[in-house]
Order: C-alpha cells, then structure tokens, then sequence
C-alpha cells in the first residue's frame, strides 16, 4: 500500500509562493502551517505579518491575520492577546522589522513578558525593498547601502537582538535556528512548536530566530546561499538557544496556582 | 470632576476595556486614571506603552480584536501616532484617540493652546482619509461626546479624535455621568480577528498593490466620509438671532467668547457666538445660514489661524470674516476678547442699521 | 514503483518548481535531476529520475520535501 507522507499542511491555502527560488520564508511558513496543524490551534490563531517579504503571508497561512505597519507587529500582537488572551497570537518578522524599526516594540513585549511568540527571520538583508543593509548585514557584507562592504566605522556592528532580549526578565524562550539545511529546518520546527507551547502554557515571551538565505539579495545560487548561512552568518549568530526558562516558569506557576486552592 | 478624568470615566462606561497611553503633560491625569479604574474593570487593560508610538498600535491590536480601544497623548505625541492613525482608517478599524493641546510646534510648552487644529482634522498621517474630529466645551459635553466618539468609531468603522487642551483637561466641573453600558448589547463585529473557528479565516489588512484595489477603498472611503458628513455635523449657536456679529470659536476659546459676548451685550453690542462641535466635519451649513442672514465673522482661535480656513471656505464673502488669535499657550480674557470684538464691530459700522 | 525494492518516490510538480536544486543536493541517493523543458515560469525544474546512476532508488527519506521552499513535492513510502 502506497501512503502520501509528505504534502502541503492543511493550514497553507493553495496558493503559489511568491518567494524567490531558495528563499527561507516558504521553508518557514510551511513549518509554522505544520506546527498550527500539529498543536491543533488554527482555530485559535492570528498572526500579524511584516512589511517585508512576507507582507503577503496572509495569503498562505490560512489563519486569521492582521496587518501591522512596519516595525509595529511586536505592539499590535500585544493588543490583541491582552484582549484576547485565550488566543494564539504570533508575529512573523524580518530583521528589519523587529531589529530595526522595530526594535522598541519588540523589547519590551518581550520584557513585559507578552505571552506572545515571534518568528523572526534574519536574512540580513532588507529583501522586499532590493537588498538594502539591515541590523544583521555581517561586515564586510555587500549590500545596496553597504557598497563594498558594511563598515563598522560608518555603520556600527550587526546587532544580536536575540540576545538582547534574552536579557529581559519577561522573556522564557528563545532560540536561533536555521533553515539552511535538512537538520536546520528540523531543528526549527521544534523550535517553533515549542515556543508555541510555551504561550499555550502561559509562560511567557518566546521567540525563534530563523537564519535564512537570500539567494536573490546574496548575489548567490540556491545551495550556495544555504552555505553561506553555515559558513558565514553562524559565526555572528550561532545556532543555539539564547534562553530558556520553561521549566523555572512552569513551576513558578504551579506552585502560585497550587497556593490558590 | 476634574476635565481628563471625566474623559476617562466616561470612557469606562461606554464600553472602553483597552487603554495604552503614555506619559505627556498635560494629559497624565487622564493615562493615571486609566491605569487605576482598568485594574478594577472586568476584561479591562491598561498598558503603559513605551512610546505614543507603541501604543496607537497596541490599540491597532486591540481593535482588530474586538475591543473597545482608547489612547490619549498630547500634541507632540499625537504627531507620532499620525502613522498609526492613517491605518485605522485604511483598516477601517474603530478607535477614539483623545488629544489635549497644547502649545507647539515642536517641544513647544504645557500651556493650553489650539494648534493642533490642522492636524486632526487635514490627516496628519499619509494617504486620503479623514478622522471624525469633536471639540468639547464644557464637563458635561466631555462626557456627552466621550459616548459620542465611541459609536461612531463603531458604527462607521473608523477612528475619532477628541480634541481638548489643556485647560478643559484641568478645569473641575460638576457633571453628570452615563450608566455604564452592558457590553453585551453592543452590536456583534462579524469582521474581527479571534481565530478562525467555524468561519474561514480573514485578513484585517490595507497592502492593496493593485492600483485600482486601492481606488476601489479611497471611494469607498470617500463614500463613508461623505455620509458621516451629511449625518454629524454639529455646532452650538448663541445668542446668534440678532446678532451683527457672530464669533466663532470652539472648546476652551468658545467658553472665553461666550464671557466677552455677556459682557458685550451689556454694552449694546450685539454680537453671538458659533461654536463648531463636530470640526471635522465641519458645520459648514450652520455658517452658511448665517451669513445668508446677513451676519460677520470674526473667528477667534488659540493659533495663528486654522480653523479660520474652514470658515473662509465655508463661506462666500471673505472680506466679512475677521481673525483674532493668541498661539502659543496663550489664553485671553473674556475682557480682551471684548475688546477686540467691540472695536470690530465699531470699525465695520455693525452699530449702524 | 520499480521491482528493485523501492520504498518510496516522489512526485515534482513542474509547474510550482523554481529551479534551486536544493532538492537534489540534500537527496541522499542521487535520486533527482533537472528537467530540460523549460516550465511556465522560465525555470528548469527538477525531475524524479526514478533510479540513480549506479542504481540506488528513492527511500522515501523526505529530505526534498522537506528542504523544497515551493511545496513542488510530494512524497509516497511502500508500506
């Protein structure tokens, strides 16, 4: 007997990816479609997407969706799971969105402890607007602002937000992971569903970093962008967990529910 | 009670359960008191936002989520929620933004002024929109027009702006307020986001990259503006039946004319007063009966001249529209405001039939 | 399914595929190639070759769908 064991998930409607060929966000929005599908919430969930690349992932994920302007995810996510704190709320941003603009936003959801998660693609590099510097460009990385190669001098050092924000007390769970490679993206889907599971918990901020190539925007074909990411971003940000205060915030929690009875 | 925290209260008992502000003088009283009666409301939510900025999308948020959602800066912040602003409108999103003046532009001071009259009611934020702007005069119409702003933003889907200053937010005023409302008989919103159960999924959003999408949403947004400005418009005339010359001014302006029009009157003079409610949009037909009856104006206003345009446009003889305005924090006496209507009205030879 | 004990094969959909290949550097039996017909979108897509070079078939590992960014495969096991 023949059995299908792999197709699209059920919560990635039909439509064709927009996305340049070997681009991370298709990798990345079918891998949070499976976790949706796995964990069971898509009738719980509303994602606010980025401007950016993936403005358009309300056209795929075939869940709720609100969008927010540039930067501003990380403040709209927040309004809408104090509101609604039942729900499943998520954003889905890139690098310039959450460390660029952004970047007040989203330090403190994280350290007013929103029990929201956010994906966070970092492909260092503005895509949607032609390959402009971002917060992550490495130095000595070419880019359309950034001609020659990104100088500290003129344009500081790539920012670890991450890390940053591994920093803030309302922050339980973040990882940087990577799409670059079979294990790469298996590694990411855990880590989206945990960090999903941890707001499903009530424990707090989580975020998954997700480095990404950008064949387009790199200059580079496909397979060589995915080393790239390996051979080049992994040293400025390696794969690893940042932070994770599940199991602490987990029993903080149920010795305070306990105290209640 | 004291202007701000009657906007507040009010606020409460309409219906309002998500409030994000931040700290600005001289509007702190009202984001205080927020903070205070939220922690006792049931489902309700204060967040002190990190910027102005953060929090106009907090409320973005919370309106997409069904809410009733309020923030409260003061003209400097204000500036910083236009984005903001501007998408409320294209998402068609209700929301009630409270703006209380003061003098500008720039860091300007905490002084009460009116020159943010452009900026509520000619965009301020990007794009072809307009926000429903209401200027309060008193303690009790703060309250009248606090319920006011929450169902139109409701009702037409769209934000609303309260525009007071600095003085109105201050000033302490016996008022009476409403029973708090039973969010239960608010009408259902069939467009929010709360999870896709038994529905398909929406999107809330206003990337429209087909150039005649985004034609088809500024007419109809046209169309919604066009049918709020034939159903609101509204302004409070006074003492206007005889009067040669009429005044026009709004919030804390018109409580100083209606003190230089007692005193007035006492000398003879006969001069009334308009008091625009709604200024966008604006009461243009109440103007224009007035000077088909033959009326003058002169528009008094805490800037150097705003809402005087939307009377020059309102109206057909220009020459009969006068202007006298204190920017800056300034605020006249009713005695000064005498003076300078009087010696008008002498110079036009209004005294004479 | 060929008779050498394959346990799996893949279907690509030529017209959603963009032409990146990853598929073909992650598949561990060389089991995928390039299509010489052009798609609609101007790109050589990747083709199941069913058997590799020296005979090695599909395993049904999943690795090409799981690295194709455009959801172009599918993926069936003999079970």
């Amino acid at each position: 007997m023949v059995k299908n064991v792999f197709k699209r998930p059920k919560y990635l409607k039909q439509a064709v990816f927009h996305y340049c060929p070997g681009c991370g966000h298709s990798i990345i929005h079918r891998l949070v479609a499976e976790v949706i599908e796995e964990l069971d919430i898509g009738e719980r969930v509303i994602g606010v997407p980025p401007a950016g690349c993936a403005v358009l992932a309300y056209n795929y994920l075939d869940v709720d969706m609100g969008e927010a302007a540039h930067g501003r995810a990380a403040a709209v996510a927040t309004g809408i799971k104090r509101v609604l704190p039942d729900r499943v709320i998520f954003t889905y941003q890139g690098d310039g969105d959450i460390a660029a603009i952004g970047t007040a936003e989203t330090i403190h959801a994280a350290n007013r402890g929103e029990n929201v998660t956010v994906i966070f693609v970092n492909n260092g590099v503005y895509g949607m607007t032609g390959g402009q510097m971002a917060p992550t460009t490495l130095i000595g990385q070419d880019s359309t602002t950034t001609p020659g190669g990104r100088k500290s001098t003129r344009d500081g050092a790539p920012l670890d937000l991450s890390q940053m924000l591994a920093i803030t007390q309302g922050s339980t769970y973040i990882e940087r992971t990577a799409v670059n490679s079979v294990k790469n993206i298996q590694r990411t889907k855990k880590a989206i569903k945990k960090a999903f599971q941890v707001q499903l918990e009530n424990l707090g901020f989580s975020l998954v970093e997700i480095l990404s190539p950008c064949p387009t925007n790199w200059k580079l074909q496909p397979i060589e962008a995915c080393k790239w990411v390996e051979e080049e971003m992994t040293k400025i940000f390696p794969l690893k967990v940042l932070k994770d205060e599940i199991d602490q915030r987990r029993s903080a929690l149920h010795s305070f529910e306990k105290s209640q009875e | 009670m004291r202007g701000s925290h009657v906007i507040a209260e009010t606020a409460v008992r309409a219906g309002c359960r998500f409030y994000a502000g931040y700290p600005i003088t001289p509007q702190n009283e009202l984001t205080e008191y927020m903070a205070s009666v939220m922690d006792k409301t049931e489902h309700g939510t204060f967040i002190q936002a990190e910027s102005e900025l953060a929090a106009i999308n907090m409320v973005i948020g919370a309106a997409m989520a069904g809410s009733r959602a309020m923030t409260s800066s003061s003209s400097p912040g204000i500036s910083l929620k236009q984005e903001g602003i501007s998408y409320l409108a294209a998402q068609e999103l209700p929301a009630v933004i409270v703006n209380t003046m003061r003098g500008g532009p720039g860091l300007g001071n905490i002084a009460p002024s009116q020159s943010d009259y452009f900026q509520a009611t000619r965009g301020g934020g990007h794009g072809d929109y307009r926000t429903i702007v209401l200027a309060p005069a008193t303690g009790q119409e703060i309250v009248d027009l606090t319920q006011k702003a929450f169902s139109y933003a409701d009702f037409y889907r769209t934000p609303v702006m309260l525009l007071a200053d600095g003085m109105l937010g201050q000033m302490m005023e016996p008022v009476e307020l409403p029973e708090p409302i039973n969010l239960n008989d608010l009408p259902p919103k069939n467009w929010i986001l709360d999870g896709a159960r038994n529905r398909p999924s929406r999107i809330i959003k206003s990337l429209l990259l087909d150039p005649v999408l985004e034609e088809e949403l500024n007419w109809k947004l046209a169309r919604k503006y066009q049918a709020i400005s034939d159903k609101i418009p509204a302004a409070e005339t006074y003492r206007v039946e005889d009067a040669r010359l009429v005044l026009i001014a709004y919030g804390t302006a018109a409580r100083i004319a209606k003190g230089a029009i007692k005193k007035a009157r006492e000398q003879g003079l006969k001069i009334g007063l308009c008091r625009p409610i709604t200024l966008w949009p604006f009461p243009k037909q109440i103007l224009s009966d007035l000077e088909q009856a033959g009326k003058e104006f002169l528009v008094f206003e805490m800037s150097t001249g705003q809402m005087l345009e939307d009377v020059q446009l309102s109206l057909r003889k220009r020459d009969q529209i006068h202007f006298y305005g204190r920017p800056g924090g300034v605020v006249s006496t009713p005695d000064e405001i005498t003076k300078v209507a009087g010696t008008l009205y002498y110079q036009r030879r209004l005294d004479k039939e | 399914m060929n008779e050498k004990s394959s346990k799996g094969k893949i279907v690509i959909n030529p017209e959603l595929c963009k032409g990146c290949y990853l598929c073909i550097a992650v598949c561990m039996n060389q089991v995928i190639g390039t299509s010489g017909t052009l798609n609609q979108k101007g790109y050589y897509p990747a083709e199941f070759l069913g058997q590799s070079q020296d005979g090695k078939t599909c395993q049904a590992c999943i690795r090409c769908g799981i690295i194709c960014p455009d959801l172009a495969i599918e993926v069936f096991r003999e079970e």
